[in-house]
């Protein structure tokens, strides 16, 4: 009989990777419905467009570099997935594909693969398509930068006024956008199913949504604050990126103190760049500008030394 | 009283009942023990014996200068060797064989059987040294220089029952037979070190042993029992001092800085049984656990028994059996050599089956965190490990990667399976060495 001898611990939890990818899938499926629901057959083939050359380009990439086959891990399939979440329904295929194949190679692969990448690939390949197919305030049925036309909810509030739609209509997705960002309820369910699957805390979203909600509660512009801020946190993107987006292992950071820094550093952002942007939305360029600062962000926010003073005397 | 708790930590699967169906405990008296000459922290024994002596069970083989407890013969008998042997450390230690001979002619027993009022406490700690007693959860620190260092200067003394590591039964079936032993010890060593507060502390999963220890704590007045929410690694000493105290013991320094003393449980019955029944440390509990092993149990066995016959009294391995471990699964050594002896700090045998949520062929870093969520120490494993692999020792430093107590809650929780505590062991080495320098 021979013996293994390695290292401590001999047990593991049964955590895994691809287990956790499958959970993020699961936690986008009822925004995915209701993106369906909405905008019909269309917005299920962008997403499977999406998907499929995410996973083809990350094969590629495998077998040109020959490197280790890495699709086990299901990591593309959430990158393809998230960028659709983002896409409005109406984008040509190629744009997507296009899209994806940047998000694989570029953004996450020369990074040096899973774990590695310093920006989130969907978000910075949603960045990309904006900037090469350039989506000006009358273009937006090209590439949205929010949505399909430019009647959705974030654009009524950028003049500004309230939308058409009702809080409940909003809440539930019953209004204009891209794919995955329709229904606040969908995103909060997904997000919930995370938590409670400890696939994510509950940190950054909160602190995130959080500062959301009292900037724009401070600094409202039209209506009553709280209708404004209600309305704030349920147009556009904010729930898709708090919940999916800021909470992306690689690109967030890693301590307890750092992830509610750098969602308040997203959540501040986005409302800058909301209110004095040339854009109405802000999330996309919130979340990478706060990504580049996720080290820096881990290195300034270790936690307390064991057993040293409270105070941080010691060091 | 105020709850306290340790930071991070985890909830693996325990596992415990596998050991515990068996309630009565075979004793098990080996045809051949190997009496390592070191079995505890310090300078090793020299043997007192030679070749051809014939030994009485308790007799003094071993012993040494300085940090050192001497070794007793465990059973009667011949030597026939005193030779390198391998060790559960990994490593070869000078060890003395004996042939038993099988009458168990002991040596007479030394009780001192005065009220402790009238004892001193050299005379408490001389019958503690000449036992050969060490701390029996796992470090094998010298019983008596624990204590001596800590008189006057702790205020709060815990027994340490909580044996947080899965599988292990052994100090909960000590506490299920002869808690008032280890009641007993206590009240010894709080005779010695005079504290304000003494404190048994167990985990909530053991409640047969809390139920018995209830039962007769009515009559050692000002013992605490203090029963904690299970989680690893309660039992590990800082976590357990914070756990019970809320203080923290500082990086690089010792339980008694911070005004505490802790012995586990089965330091306290050795400890009883050196002063009150006069025999030093010969035996004690051993649990033999695992998917991989027949039958499951806790045994009484003679230290210096060798694990193949402990093994086999068990009912035998399983021939997938993957891992051997002395000690528990999260914190224990795998051993090759199945000849390596049972020592005073082996609590327990371990037989494993592969595991099927094994290293991975290719660990990768998600940067998920969760390794910082668990880590009792507040370390940063995910940059630990990226930066013993860089070889980047200031790096290692400024993250306290000394700190780290090998816990392994990271590497438990990590879902790319990193080899987390291997490389911290590597991390932790090469500091060292370049300290040294």
């Amino acid at each position: 009989m021979k013996l293994t001898v390695a290292s401590s611990p001999h047990i593991r939890g049964n955590f895994r990777t691809n287990r956790i990818m499958l959970d993020v899938v699961i936690a986008l499926l009822p925004a995915l419905a209701v993106g369906m629901w909405m905008l019909g057959i269309r917005a299920l083939l962008v997403t499977l467009v999406c998907i499929v050359s995410a996973v083809a380009a990350e094969w590629l990439y495998n077998v040109i570099t020959k490197t280790r086959n890495t699709i086990a891990d299901c990591s593309a399939i959430v990158t393809g997935l998230l960028l659709a979440m983002t896409l409005p329904h109406t984008v040509p295929y190629w744009q997507a594909v296009v899209g994806s194949v940047f998000a694989i190679i570029i953004v996450k692969a020369l990074c040096g693969g899973l774990g590695q990448n310093i920006f989130n690939p969907a978000l910075a390949a949603r960045a990309f398509l904006m900037l090469i197919w350039p989506v000006g305030p009358t273009r937006y049925t090209a590439l949205g930068v929010d949505g399909v036309t430019a009647a959705t909810p974030l654009h009524h509030m950028v003049m500004p006024a309230l939308p058409e739609e009702s809080l409940l209509d909003m809440f539930l997705g019953r209004c204009p956008g891209s794919i995955g960002e329709l229904s606040a309820l969908a995103l909060l369910l997904g997000g919930a199913y995370l938590v409670i699957r400890k696939v994510i805390s509950i940190r950054i979203p909160a602190a995130y949504l959080g500062s959301v909600a009292i900037l724009t509660l401070v600094f409202h512009k039209t209506g009553s604050p709280v209708e404004w801020m209600l309305y704030s946190l349920l147009s556009g993107g904010v729930m898709l990126g708090s919940i999916f987006m800021a909470t992306d292992y690689a690109t967030s950071p890693a301590t307890a103190m750092g992830q509610i820094l750098y969602g308040i550093g997203c959540g501040i952002l986005t409302v800058i760049f909301r209110y004095f942007g040339i854009f109405p939305e802000g999330v996309t360029y919130a979340i990478l500008l706060m990504n580049a600062l996720v080290w820096v962000i881990d290195r300034c926010t270790a936690p307390r030394r064991f057993g040293a003073k409270k105070g941080g005397a010691e060091k | 009283m105020k709850k306290h708790l340790f930071f991070g930590g985890i909830h693996p699967k325990y596992n415990k009942e596998m050991s515990l169906g068996v309630t009565a405990f075979q004793r098990i008296t080996p045809s051949r023990v190997v009496i390592p000459l070191q079995q505890h922290i310090g300078a090793p024994c020299q043997p007192l014996v030679q070749v051809g002596d014939h030994v009485l069970r308790g007799q003094k083989i071993g012993d040494g200068e300085g940090l050192c407890v001497p070794v007793h013969a465990s059973v009667s008998g011949t030597v026939v060797a005193i030779e390198p042997h391998p060790h559960t450390s990994g490593r070869l230690v000078n060890a003395i064989v004996i042939d038993n001979d099988q009458t168990d002619a002991t040596m007479e027993p030394t009780p001192i059987t005065a009220p402790l009022d009238q004892l001193d406490n050299d005379q408490i700690l001389h019958a503690i040294r000449e036992a050969g007693i060490v701390g029996m959860g796992g470090a094998a620190f010298p019983g008596n220089v624990k204590a001596l260092s800590a008189m006057g200067n702790v205020d709060t003394l815990i027994a340490n029952a909580c044996e947080c590591e899965p599988y292990i039964t052994a100090d909960d079936a000590l506490l299920r037979s002869t808690p008032e032993q280890v009641l007993e010890g206590m009240t010894i060593l709080r005779h010695v070190l005079k504290p304000s507060r003494v404190v048994l502390a167990v985990e909530d999963n053991k409640a047969a042993a809390i139920e018995k220890i209830n039962g007769i704590l009515k009559n050692y007045p000002g013992i605490e029992l203090a029963v904690l929410p299970t989680r690893y690694p309660q039992g590990a000493e800082k976590q357990l001092i914070q756990a019970l105290t809320g203080r923290e013991v500082q990086p690089g320094k010792l339980p008694v800085s911070v005004g505490c003393a802790v012995f586990n449980v089965s330091t306290y019955a050795a400890i009883y049984r050196a002063v009150r029944l006069g025999t030093p440390l010969t035996e004690r509990i051993v649990t033999i656990s695992g998917e991989a092993i027949a039958q499951p149990q806790n045994f009484i066995v003679r230290i210096g028994t060798p694990f193949h016959d402990l093994i086999e009294v068990a009912g035998g391995l399983n021939e997938k059996t993957e891992r051997v471990i002395s000690g528990g699964p999260m914190m224990g050594f795998a051993q090759s050599d199945l000849s390596v002896p049972v020592i005073k700090a082996t609590n327990s045998i371990l037989c494993l089956l592969k595991d099927r949520n094994g290293a991975a062929e290719n660990p990768v870093c998600l940067r998920c965190g969760k390794c910082v969520n668990v880590c009792p120490m507040r370390l940063q494993p995910l940059y630990m490990y990226r930066f013993v692999n860089a070889g980047r020792l200031d790096e290692l430093e400024r993250l306290n990667l000394l700190d780290c107590i090998e816990c392994g809650s990271c590497a438990f929780t990590c879902p790319g399976k990193l080899p987390l505590v291997e490389r911290f062991r590597k991390g932790k080495q090469l500091l060292r060495e370049a300290k040294a320098k």
